[in-house]
């Protein structure tokens, strides 16, 4: 279990202070899959480096199962480090060494018996599908071997916690998926809690159990990743989810149909994303629904389908449509054009 | 020909091969010597900086000044300049010892200005990642610092090697010898050009040899 406490970061550089991370408190649950995503510049990579002390936080407590890091020696910070294991955006392995002295040469100094290395090389070597890639160099690897190479090299200490500094960032679409589905399957199959940091919406929706949104230093908002992605209650979220589903629309066509309705989200959330809500409300009521965007697409443990519909019909019926699908479990939200433009 | 070469090296055969051993000595011992203090120094120039792993001020200042004094001198006026120094370290000024003292003040400082620089050449990244796997500072200078900068780190003691050959030549001045001494002395202050041009060629062969040799070790040692 990862917890952090009113934890700040600041910097100073002459006169100008910066607040990297403002009076941030997160607990990610032990065995749970938990990200934060924000914009570069939102402070969220100070925020997974300072877990592990990389970075000291200026104020605020950091908890690992309930040992307090923050107030630890630097003998006994380097202990529990061991128990925490990190992977990077841009790998961090060592140049001139193999694949197994990669994995190796960490364990060695950090006093793991000569036997035991071996074995966990290979054993680990083998969980990222890397066995026969022993000899190799870094640079004879492409980018998401190389990154299972250091997911192997992490695992290797055995840790409970393992931080994802913007692991996938720097990786095509097809490597990310795999690598997302390699970080899944530790989750399922060793218990490790995972923290990760990222400003794609993609790795949230694939693997995370739990979200924060961070801006400016800050968490806006966090909670369950259905939660979020149904009921985003920020703007920054509501971009990240729109991120995913493409469904913005034409500001002439919004106008023109405002005239003669109203336009609506509907979000499905797991089995009703099958149920035939929409045809009811057109039987049920004088309103005539017509789909302008939609999609489905699948949160780590269920179905999430969104619908961009446009009511047509007069203010009574369409708000008694609207209080009929809310009944049938549907969450509506009045369509709301994004006019800002988002500087990322 | 070979009856000329033969009476050559029956006249300075046993010169030049003492003198070659008597630089190969200096050389030698002044660069293990060199490589014991500069190494370290390098280490600690990129350690004590800001932001580093055991940053202080004070003695990354210091530590620039001083081999900035040092790296300022000429050999020649170091020779002298260092004399009670080298008195003081070595017991005699004289020979191959008493020159030993002044060669490695003179490399030792340049020595650590190429690691400084070989070392940080390494990724902060890599650091950083053996920091968040709870390995002590000692290793990680070890295992990732000098490991991942050996390549540059065996060029630069290919040049300051080559360096120290040159200064050897004036290590005659204190009576030490060597193949530059044996050049100056019998060469030129006693016109007897041939042992110039052979011991030139001595030396051009050595430099040669070492930077070739440098250069292949290095990219051996070079995975990316």
């Amino acid at each position: 279990m990862i917890r952090l406490e009113n934890i700040t970061k600041t910097y100073k550089s002459g006169e100008t202070v910066t607040k990297a991370v403002d009076d941030v408190s997160l607990q990610v649950e032990k065995g749970s899959i938990y990200g934060v995503i924000g914009y570069s510049g939102a402070g969220k990579s100070t925020l997974v480096r300072m877990v592990n002390l990389l970075e000291r936080p200026t104020d605020g407590k950091v908890f690992i199962n309930d040992i307090e890091l923050t107030s630890l020696s630097t003998g006994k910070l380097q202990k529990t480090r061991q128990r925490i294991g990190m992977i990077f955006q841009s790998f961090n392995l060592l140049k001139t060494g193999t694949v197994h002295q990669n994995i190796a040469i960490p364990l060695k100094l950090t006093g793991v018996p000569k036997k035991e290395i071996e074995k966990r090389v290979a054993k680990y070597l083998e969980i990222v599908g890397l066995s026969d890639k022993r000899d190799a160099y870094p640079s004879q690897l492409s980018g998401g071997q190389k990154q299972r190479v250091a997911i192997a090299r992490a695992l290797a200490h055995e840790p409970e916690v393992l931080l994802c500094d913007e692991a996938t960032s720097a990786l095509d679409p097809d490597t990310t998926e795999s690598i997302l589905a390699l970080l899944e399957q530790i989750n399922r199959d060793f218990g490790i809690t995972i923290l990760l940091i990222t400003h794609e919406m993609h790795v949230v929706q694939k693997i995370c159990h739990e979200v924060a949104v961070m801006e400016n230093g800050k968490v806006i908002e966090q909670g369950r990743v259905v939660d979020i992605f149904s009921q985003p209650a920020t703007s920054t979220a509501k971009r990240f989810v729109q991120s995913l589903f493409q469904d913005e629309l034409p500001e002439a066509l919004v106008t023109r149909l405002k005239e003669s309705g109203q336009i609506v989200n509907l979000s499905f959330i797991g089995e009703r994303s099958g149920s035939p809500a929409l045809a009811h409300v057109s039987k049920k009521f004088d309103v005539y629904p017509s789909i302008l965007a939609g999609n489905i697409t699948q949160l780590k443990d269920q179905p999430f389908g969104r619908l961009v519909v446009h009511l047509e019909g007069n203010a009574d019926e369409t708000n008694r449509a609207v209080a009929f699908l809310e009944e049938s479990g549907v969450v509506v939200e009045g369509y709301v054009q994004e006019v800002e433009a988002h500087v990322s | 020909m070979s009856a000329k070469i033969s009476e050559f090296l029956d006249l300075w055969g046993a010169d030049i091969w003492k003198a070659i051993i008597e630089t190969f000595q200096m050389v030698g011992i002044s660069l293990l010597i060199s490589v014991l203090i500069g190494l370290p120094l390098g280490v600690l120039l990129v350690l004590t900086r800001p932001e580093k792993a055991l940053e202080n001020k004070v003695l990354f200042r210091l530590l620039n000044a001083v081999i900035n004094v040092i790296r300022s001198i000429p050999f020649i006026i170091l020779l002298f300049f260092i004399l009670p120094f080298t008195k003081m370290i070595a017991g005699t000024t004289i020979g191959v010892k008493g020159v030993i003292v002044p060669l490695v003040v003179f490399t030792a400082p340049y020595i650590a200005r190429l690691m400084e620089s070989a070392l940080l050449e390494v990724d902060r990244g890599v650091v950083e990642a053996y920091e968040a796997m709870g390995v002590k500072t000692r290793h990680i200078i070890w295992h990732v610092l000098v490991r991942e900068s050996r390549s540059s780190i065996v060029l630069g003691l290919t040049i300051a090697t080559i360096g120290l050959i040159g200064a050897t030549a004036m290590a005659g001045l204190v009576g030490a010898g060597g193949l530059g001494d044996l050049a100056y002395r019998y060469g030129h202050l006693r016109y007897e050009v041939d042992v110039m041009y052979v011991t030139v060629f001595l030396l051009i062969v050595l430099v040669q040899g070492l930077q070739s040799f440098g250069n292949s070790l290095s990219a051996r040692l070079k995975k990316d």
